[in-house]
């Protein structure tokens, strides 16, 4: 199946979850609406044409900009097609909240508590949103734009004597 | 039945994902479970991995790993410095193969500028990124042992990979820390000592290699403590996403290097190894017999490495010769706007993936056109492969949490990033 294919059969299930699409040196990318990554994903995980059952990445963007501010961004990867997919999901500042993608693929749990400690994006209804890398005390999410390159000083809490 | 801690103990939060994991398949009259801290500071864990493990007497009931005490911020780094300046840092990621790093990175630049590189410095990049692979197998094969207590195989594995790193030495002035790939090239051409040291290492590796597997396949101790240890099925390996030997250990024949062919992988002739046991042991079996497929790839490499330039004629993009830099003019602008300023990449982001030794390196790039990416995404192998732990652990004893993480072979480096 090459990206053509796989679009078309995506958009042919879901026409009103698929925003938009961009196709970049061969990766295909398709925009998903935030509340509709869970579904559109089962139905990327279970068809048995498309097959993408290997979650290889899943991160956040700060694009920085004024409305739907960050993007959260799952690179999957199907065993039987040996292609990627790049699903994107847009969700604002204010709310910064997407459902989990674990009940999906459950190899999304680390990547999901890094995208939540480093730029405080929300998991609804994961199992154990921890921070991954930071301290649990440590207030601020690094990889925020506005976060400065040098640290905050007094930020991160030294150990208890 | 979970125990309580006691009540002067803090309920911190990686306690309570502990307390509350799974724990409903053994029963515990007595309530003598126990928490035991396991790292950062522990030899067996490869680095600063540390677990939070509970025991039911010596039987793992559940386990917490933890990341983050080597969390060097290299994704911020990345977004305030240009291309170039990032490649030394890959070096610190997975810090026993920095060179499949170096072409792992610049393989994703070149993808984002759309640079074709020549193909002397494709073979050669396949050759470094082989011999990384090896070095790095050797390592994970050696503390393995070392770790379960076959404590001579280490020796062995490090002596072989001595050989290696004479070679990085020679090629790119360094051991560990090479920085041996530039956007469209090379940093400077393999050196003719480099295929004559190579020859020799060849000649002696399968002999050595062996040695080394003969050590440790008739070791009754090794094979008692990894066989049926540390086991997770092949479903459970693609849901939780686990790349390289982890994957091809549970019988899965997947490898980047052949499924998603890049540099000129797909000229040479070699074996996608797989197991079906899916155990410590499998993977063992797994990673001898890459290091011999690699040993392939390289002889073969070797033998048709052909001649020509090592870097792509993009002299708004490659950085020139550094003799040329001092006595022409032209090259002189270039290497200080490339320096200063950076590329000029279009707008877009792409994804590329190498098979690195320890699964799928991958590097997500969005670039917003300037001289420094906009976000950089480094995907490690390692961070990915350590999730399977708590499901690896589970009911086995504690004795063979050594074995597992061993056998996972996790870089933290890599994994913290």
């Amino acid at each position: 199946m090459n990206n053509g294919q796989i679009l078309d059969k995506l958009k042919g299930r879901y026409p009103e979850s698929i925003i938009g699409s961009d196709e970049f040196r061969g990766d295909l990318t398709v925009n998903v609406r935030k509340d509709d990554i869970v579904r559109v994903g089962e139905f990327l995980r279970s068809d048995p044409d498309l097959s993408f059952d290997l979650i290889v990445d899943a991160c956040g963007v700060d694009m920085y900009r004024p409305e739907e501010r960050f993007e959260v961004v799952y690179n999957i990867y199907s065993l039987k097609n040996k292609r990627y997919i790049r699903l994107k999901v847009r969700v604002g500042e204010e709310d910064p909240t997407v459902p989990t993608v674990t009940g999906v693929w459950p190899g999304a749990n680390w990547h999901e508590r890094e995208t939540w400690d480093m730029f405080g994006i929300k998991f609804a209804g994961h199992p154990d949103l921890r921070r991954l890398y930071m301290p649990e005390e440590f207030e601020h999410h690094p990889l925020r734009k506005d976060f400065p390159l040098m640290g905050i000083p007094d930020s991160l809490p030294l150990p208890r004597r | 039945m979970a125990a309580r801690p006691p009540e002067e103990i803090k309920m911190t939060p990686i306690l309570k994902a502990l307390e509350d994991q799974d724990t409903s398949f053994t029963y515990d009259p007595l309530e003598n479970a126990m928490v035991l801290n396991m790292g950062p500071q522990h030899p067996a864990t490869h680095g600063v991995l540390r677990l939070l493990v509970k025991l039911d007497g010596e039987t793992v009931v559940a386990s917490v790993p933890e990341l983050g005490y080597l969390h060097r911020g290299y994704e911020k780094i990345a977004e305030n410095s240009t291309y170039h300046e990032f490649i030394p840092h890959t070096d610190r990621l997975d810090y026993l193969s920095p060179l499949s790093n170096n072409v792992g990175y610049v393989l994703a630049v070149e993808k984002l500028l759309g640079i074709e590189v020549p193909e002397r410095a494709q073979y050669i990049r396949v050759l470094v990124c082989e011999m990384a692979r090896v070095a790095s197998h050797l390592v994970a094969v050696g503390s393995m042992g070392m770790d379960v207590g076959a404590l001579t195989v280490l020796l062995w594995t490090f002596r072989e990979r001595e050989k290696l790193l004479d070679i990085f030495d020679v090629l790119c002035g360094a051991r560990f820390t090479t920085s041996y790939t530039r956007i469209g090239g090379l940093q400077r051409d393999w050196p003719d000592q480099c295929t004559a040291m190579l020859d020799i290492f060849l000649k002696e590796f399968d002999e050595d290699l062996a040695e080394v597997e003969y050590l440790l396949r008739t070791n009754r101790i090794f094979v008692d403590r990894c066989e049926g240890v540390g086991y997770v099925s092949q479903a459970d390996c693609i849901a939780l996403g686990l790349t390289g030997p982890l994957l091809r250990a549970a019988g899965v024949p997947h490898d980047l290097r052949r499924d998603n062919p890049y540099l000129v992988y797909g000229k040479f002739d070699f074996n996608v190894v797989t197991a079906t046991e899916s155990d410590a042991l499998a993977r063992f079996y797994v990673r001898i017999a890459e290091m011999k497929e690699s040993a392939r790839i390289l002889r073969q490499a070797l033998g048709t490495l052909p001649g020509g330039p090592f870097n792509a004629m993009e002299p708004k993009r490659v950085l020139p010769k550094k003799e040329r830099t001092y006595t022409k003019m032209e090259e002189l602008i270039h290497d200080f706007m490339l320096v200063n300023i950076g590329i000029d990449p279009p707008v877009g982001e792409v994804y590329q993936a190498i098979e690195s030794s320890k699964g799928e390196l991958g590097f997500y790039i969005v670039s917003d056109g300037t001289g420094q990416p906009w976000r950089m995404k480094i995907r490690s192998p390692s961070m990915s492969n350590l999730q399977s732990l708590p499901m690896m652990l589970k009911g086995g004893m504690i004795s063979d949490i050594v074995a597992v993480i061993g056998s996972v072979d996790p870089v933290m480096g890599e994994a913290d990033k």
